[in-house]
Formats: structure tokens, sequence, C-alpha cells
């Protein structure tokens, strides 16, 4: 318990501080995180509408995939994006390892599947339940797809918070293709590692402390938004 | 549809919010290196006198000696800093790197619980201490990770005569971890494991280890630093990556390394000017 008590010290401490070096490595971690589940739900959210609204040969196969991949080890994630981002690889010559655009790359791979999974099953449901009457108004898939998205948004505000919070925790990915520099990709996570490492465990926990916090406040605000809105448009 | 316009909105200022760190270019390298110069502290000591001078940022990949030549090796780092002479000359005999030069060196100790039940206290002799705790089958923790000092520690049980791929028993835990994380795992078990002192000295979460046997000239600790191979990965930036080793190596370069004290403590020895470490 003395680690425990002596970590929310070191928490209070570092916050109270306002340390530039810890407000810069919080920075990185929210931009990271934001921009991967952005292009994460740029990409996910519409295949798991088409995914969930369409019907084509094979289908079962990809629904069975995108759950599968829900799972994907962050470290295997950060291993196949190293080698393609090496220099000895195919994307070497974009000269983007070790940088934060890698990081955002790893968990946009990482969170993707996430949001094209879940998102399958709310849009296929409500498919189910207004396909009928979107088909009669004469609507086509695209203008469909906008429809469901729009019309399932708070559920799919769950889900792409949902994405975030693996984003936000993972370690494994940001840690190879991030390669942990000081004052250029060290993120919350990475960080916490390292002071672990140098067996300070009450700072690397009082680290932990202030990034549980972070998601803890993002993921109320999002329910306050969905609060707010919810009353004014029922 | 009003909604595809606020979706391209959002896009463009995540986007944009993304982008934003490359909005100051500026110089720099990337330098492979171990993760005992990067936890002893001794680049937040040593980088800033360097960047100020130069104008050349270092950015600081700290990894094990292994992987750090590796990265090396598919031309991801402009420079290499490790401590492992037989893995460092593998990777020049390849071609991969240009020319080694020596930096620093410091010592590697044997840690261990206060308990001491191999009772090997005080010895000098590291060769006779590992073969106590082998006969004692005292608990052992390996980094296994083929960093400097697991290579290090391999060599020292090959001169004791043990080969210890074959004599290892349940008390040798292989941990595939880094210096940090094995003293952890050394601290919670009570079990012996060999450290670099710099890493050592810096590290916090001692419990009940303590330096046990220190001294023997066996457990010298040297490291090098090589510029990568611009012929060979024509992305090595060879002006900046020179400049840094040769700043390393120059009497500044020296003295800063050697005025880096924790607790008054040195914990390097600049030894550039001995050609043949």
């Amino acid at each position: 318990m003395d680690g425990i008590s002596a970590a929310f010290g070191e928490a209070a401490r570092l916050v109270a501080a306002a340390d530039p070096a810890l407000v810069a490595i919080v920075a990185l971690s929210l931009k990271v995180s934001v921009a991967a589940v952005a292009a994460a739900a740029l990409i996910g959210l519409p295949l798991g509408a088409i995914v969930g609204i369409t019907r084509f040969p094979g289908r079962h196969f990809v629904v069975v995939t995108l759950n599968a991949l829900m799972g994907l080890p962050p470290v295997v994630v950060g291993l196949v994006v190293y080698l393609l981002l090496s220099r000895a690889g195919p994307l070497g010559p974009l000269g983007l390892l070790f940088t934060p655009a890698a990081m955002v790359a790893a968990q946009t791979v990482l969170v993707t599947p996430i949001l094209a999974a879940l998102s399958r099953q709310v849009l296929e449901d409500a498919w189910h339940e207004h396909g009928e009457q979107l088909r009669s108004l004469g609507a086509g898939t695209g203008d469909s797809v906008l429809t469901l998205l729009w019309d399932t948004r708070f559920a799919l505000v769950t889900i792409v918070l949902a994405g975030f919070g693996r984003a936000a925790a993972e370690v494994g990915a940001v840690m190879i293709v991030g390669g942990n520099i000081d004052g250029v990709t060290r993120v919350m996570t990475t960080a916490i590692a390292l002071e672990t490492s140098k067996g300070d465990l009450p700072l690397a926990l009082g680290l932990g402390i202030i990034l549980v916090t972070l998601v803890l406040a993002i993921n109320a605000a999002a329910q306050l938004i969905r609060t707010a809105a919810l009353r004014r448009y029922g | 549809m009003d909604l595809r316009r606020r979706i391209a909105a959002a896009t463009f200022a995540l986007a944009a919010l993304a982008l934003s760190p490359y909005a100051l270019a500026q110089k720099f390298i990337t330098v492979a290196s171990t993760t005992s110069t990067e936890q002893s502290g001794l680049f937040k000591h040593l980088l800033p006198v360097f960047e100020k001078k130069s104008g050349i940022q270092v950015r600081v990949v700290a990894v094990g000696t292994g992987q750090a030549l590796d990265l090396a090796r598919r031309g991801d780092a402009d420079v290499v800093f490790v401590h492992a002479r037989s893995a460092e000359e593998k990777f020049l005999s390849e071609g991969h790197g240009v020319k080694r030069l020596p930096v620093m060196y410091n010592d590697f100790v044997l840690i261990g619980p206060k308990s001491d039940p191999a009772k090997i206290a005080g010895s000098k002799d590291i060769l006779d201490a590992l073969k106590k705790i082998r006969d004692r089958g005292a608990p052992f923790v390996s980094r296994g990770d083929r960093s400097g000092t697991h290579i290090a520690e391999l060599d020292l049980w090959k001169a004791a005569g043990i080969d210890i791929a074959k004599d290892k028993g349940p008390w040798y835990r292989d941990t595939g971890q880094g210096m940090g994380p094995a003293l952890n795992t050394a601290s919670s078990m009570g079990a012996y494991l060999l450290a670099d002192r710099g890493t050592w000295l810096a590290f916090r979460n001692r419990g009940d280890l303590a330096i046990l046997v220190e001294g023997d000239k066996r457990l010298f600790n040297q490291y090098g630093v090589m510029l990568v191979n611009p012929e060979k990965h024509a992305s090595v930036k060879r002006a900046e990556g020179q400049a840094f080793v040769d700043w390393l190596v120059s009497p500044e370069g020296q003295k800063t390394i050697a005025d880096y004290k924790i607790n008054g403590e040195q914990l390097f020895y600049p030894n550039a000017n001995q050609p043949g470490a």
C-alpha cells in the first residue's frame, strides 16, 4: 500500500508542478491517439457500414475477420508497421520511422478493426429496422450509409471512445515505431514503461494515474455532450 | 448533404492537428544506443551540451546492443553507441559501420540479495562467484536479450568453464528484458544478476539488493561509437552523424562524460585516447 499512496502523492506533485516535459508528453499522447482514432473512424465506420448493409460473397468471412482483428496484439502491429516504415522496408524513403506520424499509423491499424467490427453490428441492426424505408425513398447505398451513420451516432460515439481507450492505453506498438525518443515520440505509456524500467515505481504509477484520469475526463465529456444532444434533439 | 461538409471540415482540422509537430523542422540525427546509457541518465546530461553547440538534435532510441545494431543494419539509425565489442566488430566487418571509436568505460557489478545464499559478498573473483551461484543453485536473473550486458554475462559463464545453455536449471531465469526490468525482477525474487554500474546507480527500486562482487578486471565494460556506413545506407546523415561522433571523442565531449555524477559518484570514464580500447 505504501507504493500506491506514494504514487498518488507523485501524481498530485506532477500535476501541481505542471512540468513542461510532462505537459508535452500528455499533449503528444492525446494528439497521436486522437489523430489515429479520427483516421480509424474515417476508414472503419464506412467500412463497418458497407459490410453491415450490403450483401456480397464472402461477407461472413469479412465479418469474422474484422471481429478477430479486434484482438490484434499491439506489439505485432508495431512490428509490421516498423518493417514497412524501416529504411529497408517498402515505405522507408518516406522517413517516417520514429516520428509521431508512424505512431498514428500504427494506432490507426490497431483501432480500425475495432471501429469497423462494432459499427458493423450497430449499422446492420439499424439497416434491418430502416432499410426498407430508405430504399422506398430511393436512397442509394452512399446516402443510406451516411443517413444510418447519423441515425446511430450516439452508439457510434461509444464505439469511437472504445477505440480511443485502446489507442491511449497501448504501449507495444508506439514503443517500436516511435522509439520512445525523449521530446519527440515519448508518450504517456512509453514514459510509464521507462520509469518502471528505472525502478521509479511511484513516478511510473503517478503517470499512470494521470493517464487514467485523462481518459476518464474525455469519456465524461463525451457523455455530457450526448446528454445535452439528447435533450435538444430527443 | 450538410453532413459531408461537416465531416470534411473535422477531418481537415484533425489532420492539421496531427501534422503540427512537423512545422518545427530542425536538423536531427537518430542514435541507436543502449538502455544503460539512457536509463543511467547520461544522455540527459550529455545531449543538451552537444545540441546547444551544434544545433543538431540527437534522437536516441534506447534498446539492447543487439537490437541497436539491428536497427542500424536496416538503415534506421545514423550513429550507434553501444557496448559489446565482439558484436560491434561483426557489424563493422559486414560493412555497416565506418569506423569504431572507443568513447568511455565503466564496469559491470554482480548484484545480489544481502542475505547472499551463495556466500560471495566481497569477493573480487567474478568467475569463482558465478561457480558458487551455480553450485548452490541460487536464483540468478539473466537479461536474455542479446544486449551488451547479456553478451558480457555469457562470456563470463564461459570463462568460468560453465556451459550455461546446458547447465542452467530452474535457478537460472532468462527474462528477455531490459536492465531495469531485470533489476526489478531480481529485487522481488532476491536473485543475483549482472548489471552495468551506471544503471545500478540510477536505479531506485533496489529493495534488498546490493553490490556483492566488483573490481575484477574481467568486469570491464567498454562503450564504442560508430557512424553507420553512408555508402551502404543512403539515408544516413553523414555530416551531422560524424559531428556527433567527433564531439563525443573530443576533449569537450570527454569532459562532459566525466562530469556526469550521481550522488558524487562518477558513472562513466572517458577513454577515447586509448585507441585499442
